[in-house]
């Protein structure tokens, strides 16, 4: 039985290659829509790969060492010191924020880093401009030390190099400014310039005071070369010899966990409009493969009239397509693949991180099959067709219709192991279960939609006007371009709209900053000495403000229910407060802001066990309950406390609030320091900017140890990240277009036959080519306008539910973005459809008359 | 009677290559308003494409061709398109109906694209001038090959067009249908006074016309008046 079914499989792949060999024709825009999507789905991933290389290969330069142990004001103790000097190398460093002033009156804040230049860098190189020695560039002469400097610093203090400045209670003298700092990756975004000194100079500034925020870095050159696993070892054994000391280590191979997942995140975002992309392409691959069986028409029942059953033709037809979609899909890869190759010298030139084109075997696999689905599920309906229909049938070009239930399971079934392949490759779950079931009602509601206009049209009386009745007769018509042109150009309209409704609700989001919603300024790390007369100096320079002050200091969970922290049982969104120290306050009452959403908050005098108030969704990402036990570890103290209650938290309206508010009685004698906020209004966005530059200004002046950030400057800070990748994502949304622009073309070179001699009739009748081009501008125009309907509702909806439920932010419509991209994409369905149609507008009749 | 049609010296060749095939000869030919006149000769004499020239769908490589008094020579494809629309109706061995249309529609469409009034009434008596007043709303899958070619007629009459020109218009269809069919045409043309101009292999059907001219090889070689 086997045998004779391998026989039967080895003959018809024969007949299928000796076919194909023998007539190759009509594969072009399936091959390209194929190409085009797999290479984009590759190529995203191999991208992603080749970062996360660069990342691994440059984990030591980046972290600075084979590990590094994070302190939060405060040092490693003699033994712990002893301990790692004994496995190798070690090199200390401090950063810190501070505001840097220039004798203008000009201030800003800084990033400071404070090394040991006999020790830093232990991997990597500084580069200087100009080049000197890192000792010569930062030591003391005369009292007065070296800086390196951002350049971005130079022009917001508006001094150059040789020019004096104040950091804290110390003067420095600009040096030399930065090039390129091997490590920058591991400190994270940060708000203001880098800036290097000596850690003698940063002793000499008095900005080292107790309770002030400074991390202590430690970094270890381990003994030897040791490999991944020995350093995983490494972190083992110095978490084991000092369980309690509270720091946070991070090693080469995850030097920046937090860059890692985002990197994830935004690969998935664009691996799925890739795969978006492939999808619209589909639409090409059905019409091409529809083509296909037309002209092999006569063919297959020959076949079948020499002795061939339908199963044995069908599965000729489905050899010749698989092999044409598997070309396809391995020149895909191959282009894909290549991508970081030819990338890598344009992203070494636009970027500081680091890139390592590598082949990514795992994304090159699931390209490799997305590839092949889509060509399955697009092309079995078509192909049934000639397996259900019997030869006189397939002789007499008899189009009524068929059974094809089958097919339709088939395609279905391929369609879930697509949806299955989706949340298997997918690094949030939640985006692609929202993915899957959005592409699928939309192409579901597209592929509806182009059924009932065709119905429709079918049924109802026909319009007086001779070139509306026409069009409609078009799209009306069997074979008509309505499902092809609705669903491709609808997918990537929707996805469009999508995008922009998306970027245009975060864009909203951060210039919130120019309404009076959300605090002017946030004051950090306000010693508990100066906490009266900075409110004191608040009121006095801005009297109608709301200035809100809290304490807060700086502590890292260590154990959840009496057990140390194991993150693989910690739900992905609240893996967040884990990274590194978190802000912690405590408060007598409820801050504004917070909802009580379970338990009770403490009394005014409460003076039990310490007790915690969390917010409710990270508690719920921990896996915690009320009465449950967290520990957390605080400027290397170590606190119990009880959960006594959950809050929700109104994020948005960036006013104080934090994940943990502890019980007052926790912190009785702790050091610490206040967190400020001063919110005011201004008539105009003028008047609210000139005074948030005299805050600045008198801030310095009287308190020029004192951090101010400007809400307005991180929030455009950041909007213009979310700039950045929203120019990523609409870059891969033009592949999207791409492969919509081909399955369009399909469907209007798939018509020709018929529009040739609709075209000749209406000629010979006396119709002008003027005349023709306005029927097919309305035709493509009314299936454009019915796609752009469809998909603004369902980009509409589909981003509805990502902005207000998963985002949870301000839905907005963007009016006139929206517009131009239904006006666009009307534009360009019209143009491409006008200028496919014009070829056999131009043909002369009589030539036609002799094809036909 | 004046002439409604001038050709002068036409030549013309189709095909490229080695499939370049000379088809009309050097001809000359005058044919008058209202008569009717057909064109005989085996398959490949040129007849069908005689035709097509006459008709205004084939374009000569060399001569003129007048209709009405306008060298269409000369005209662009698209006052051609418009000349033909007003003055020659056109009626095909494989009827060439509009396939998303009903019949009432299919013959509305000459009407419509030249800009006369009330199309659809027109078209209406039109098709029961034809005998097919109960069958408007039928597209053409639902009509007999007869009733395909009576549509056609009705579509290419309805314009009253100086020239009617069919091509092997009973061609697909059984003698008994295609009898009717020559009786509907040679009815129409009397009734509208077209000139009618008619290319066939039946010589019954050829013998109806007052002119008939033979073709061989591209060339007339015979030009006999009933």
């Amino acid at each position: 039985m086997i045998v004779s079914k391998l026989a039967a499989f080895r003959l018809n792949l024969k007949i299928a290659v000796r076919d194909l060999l023998g007539d190759r024709r009509g594969f072009g825009i399936f091959i390209a829509c194929i190409i085009i999507g797999v290479a984009a789905i590759a190529g995203v991933s191999s991208l992603s790969f080749s970062l996360a290389q660069g990342l691994s290969h440059e984990g030591r330069t980046i972290l600075g060492g084979d590990a590094s142990i994070s302190l939060m004001s405060r040092s490693l103790s003699q033994e712990q010191k002893d301990y790692l000097t004994a496995r190798g190398s070690l090199s200390e460093l401090s950063l810190l924020r501070a505001m840097a002033h220039y004798a203008s009156g000009e201030s800003s804040v800084i990033e400071i880093k404070a090394i040991d230049p006999a020790t830093y860098p232990a991997f990597g190189a500084l580069t200087l401009n100009p080049e000197l020695p890192l000792s010569e560039a930062l030591s003391e002469k005369k009292g007065v030390f070296g800086l390196i400097v951002e350049t971005t610093l130079l022009t917001r203090l508006d001094v150059k190099l040789g020019d004096m400045i104040t950091i804290g209670n110390q003067r420095f003298e600009i040096r030399s400014t930065l090039m390129n700092e091997p490590d920058k990756l591991a400190g994270g975004i940060g708000f203001g310039p880098r800036v290097f000194m000596t850690r003698s100079a940063l002793e000499a500034s008095g900005l080292a005071t107790p309770g002030a925020i400074i991390r202590n870095l430690t970094r270890i050159r381990l003994t030897g070369n040791p490999s991944d696993q020995e350093v995983k070892n490494f972190h083992s054994e110095i978490n084991s010899a000092f369980p309690n000391a509270g720091w946070e280590i991070r090693t080469r191979d995850a030097v920046s966990p937090q860059f890692s997942r985002n990197l994830d995140r935004f690969t998935q975002l664009l691996s799925l409009i890739a795969l978006t992309a492939l999808i619209a392409g589909g639409a090409g691959v059905a019409n091409s493969v529809r083509e296909f069986t037309e002209r092999k028409r006569l063919h297959f029942a020959i076949l079948k009239a020499l002795g061939a059953s339908g199963s044995q033709v069908f599965a000729i037809a489905l050899i010749q397509i698989i092999i044409a979609g598997l070309i396809a899909t391995l020149l895909g890869l191959i282009v894909g693949s290549s991508i970081p190759i030819f990338a890598a010298n344009w992203l070494h030139q636009i970027s500081d991180l680091p890139f390592t084109p590598s082949v990514n075997v795992e994304g090159i696999l699931i390209g490799g099959c997305y590839g092949l689905l889509v060509t399955f599920i697009f092309a079995v309906i078509p192909l049934g067709r000639i397996h259900e229909m019997p030869v006189s049938r397939l002789l007499r070009d008899d189009d009524q219709p068929l059974r094809l239930w089958r097919y339709f399971i088939l395609s279905g079934v391929a369609a879930f192991l697509l949806i299955t392949l989706t949340l298997f490759s997918a690094s949030d779950l939640k985006l692609g279960v929202i993915y899957s079931v959005g592409v699928a009602l939309v192409f579901a509601s597209l592929r509806a939609a182009s059924w009932a206009i065709v119905l429709v049209i079918k049924k109802f009386k026909r319009p007086y006007n001779s070139r509306l009745r026409l069009a409609l007769a078009n799209i009306g018509r069997p074979k008509s371009i309505a499902p092809a042109l609705i669903i491709s150009a609808g997918l990537t309209q929707t996805l469009l709209i999508a995008l922009a409704l998306v970027e245009g609700a975060v864009h909203h989001e951060l210039i919130r900053a120019d309404t009076s919603e959300i605090p002017n300024f946030y004051f950090l790390d306000i010693p508990k000495t100066q906490t009266e007369p900075f409110n004191e100096f608040l009121k006095k320079t801005m009297p109608e403000a709301h200035i809100e002050h809290v304490p807060m200091m700086r502590g890292r969970i260590i154990e959840l229910k009496g057990k140390p922290l194991n993150r693989s049982t910690i739900a992905e969104e609240a893996k967040w407060v884990l990274e590194g120290d978190r802000g912690i306050t405590f408060s007598e009452t409820l801050p504004d802001n917070s909802t009580l959403t379970d338990g009770v908050w403490w009394g005014k005098d409460y003076a039990g066990a310490p007790l915690v108030s969390l917010e409710q969704k990270v508690a719920e990402g921990f896996g915690l309950k009320i009465g449950d036990q967290i520990r957390v570890n605080i400027l290397g103290r170590d606190l119990t406390a009880t959960v006594a209650n959950f809050r929700k938290v109104d994020w948005r309206s960036y006013a104080i609030n934090f994940v943990m508010v502890f019980s007052p009685n926790a912190f009785k004698s702790a050091p610490y320091t206040e967190l400020f906020t001063i919110s005011y209004t201004a008539p105009s966005l003028d008047a609210r900017d000139k005074k948030d530059a005299i805050l600045t200004r008198q801030t310095a002046k009287e308190f020029p140890n004192i951090v101010s950030i400007r809400v307005k400057d991180v929030l455009m800070a950041v909007d213009k990240i979310a700039t950045q990748l929203a120019f990523a994502a609409r870059a891969a949304t033009v592949i999207a277009l791409a492969t919509a622009g081909l399955a369009l073309t399909s469907a209007i070179m798939s018509s020709q036959r018929t529009r040739l001699y609709d075209t000749v009739i209406y000629k010979i009748l006396g119709a002008p080519r003027r005349w023709l081009m306005s029927v097919y501008a309305l035709e493509f125009g009314l299936l454009g306008l019915a796609a752009s309907i469809i998909s603004l509702f369902a980009g509409i909806c589909f981003a509805y539910g990502l902005i207000k439920f998963i985002m949870k932010i301000d839905f907005i419509i963007p009016g006139a973005t929206l517009i131009l991209i239904l006006l666009g994409a009307l534009m360009l369905i019209i143009a491409l459809g006008l200028t496919l149609s014009w070829r056999i507008l131009s043909y002369p009749a009589a030539a036609a008359l002799r094809r036909l | 009677m004046s002439a409604a049609i001038s050709l002068v010296e036409v030549d013309l060749t189709l095909g490229q290559d080695a499939a370049r095939v000379h088809v009309l000869k050097n001809i000359s030919l005058n044919i008058a308003q209202g008569e009717t006149v057909s064109l005989l000769g085996p398959s490949g004499s040129g007849k069908s494409t005689l035709l097509m020239t006459l008709a205004g769908l084939e374009r000569p490589d060399r001569g003129a061709v007048t209709i009405a008094g306008t060298n269409i020579t000369q005209l662009s494809e698209d006052a051609l398109a418009r000349f033909r629309g007003e003055h020659i109706g056109i009626v095909f061995q494989s009827f060439l109906l509009i396939p998303t249309m009903t019949a009432l529609e299919n013959v509305a469409v000459p009407l419509e694209l030249a800009g006369k009034a009330e199309p659809f009434q027109r078209a209406r008596e039109a098709l029961e001038s034809v005998g097919l007043g109960a069958r408007l709303s039928h597209f053409p899958k639902q009509l007999s090959g007869g009733e395909q070619q009576r549509v056609a007629i009705a579509r290419a009459l309805c314009m009253n067009p100086l020239i009617l020109a069919a091509d092997e218009p009973t061609g697909n269809l059984d003698s008994e249908t295609g009898l009717s069919i020559a009786d509907l045409i040679f009815m129409q043309q009397k009734m509208h006074k077209t000139t009618l101009i008619l290319a066939t292999h039946d010589e019954d059907l050829a013998a109806r016309c007052s002119r008939r001219l033979r073709l061989k090889s591209g060339t007339i070689i015979s030009d006999t008046c009933a």
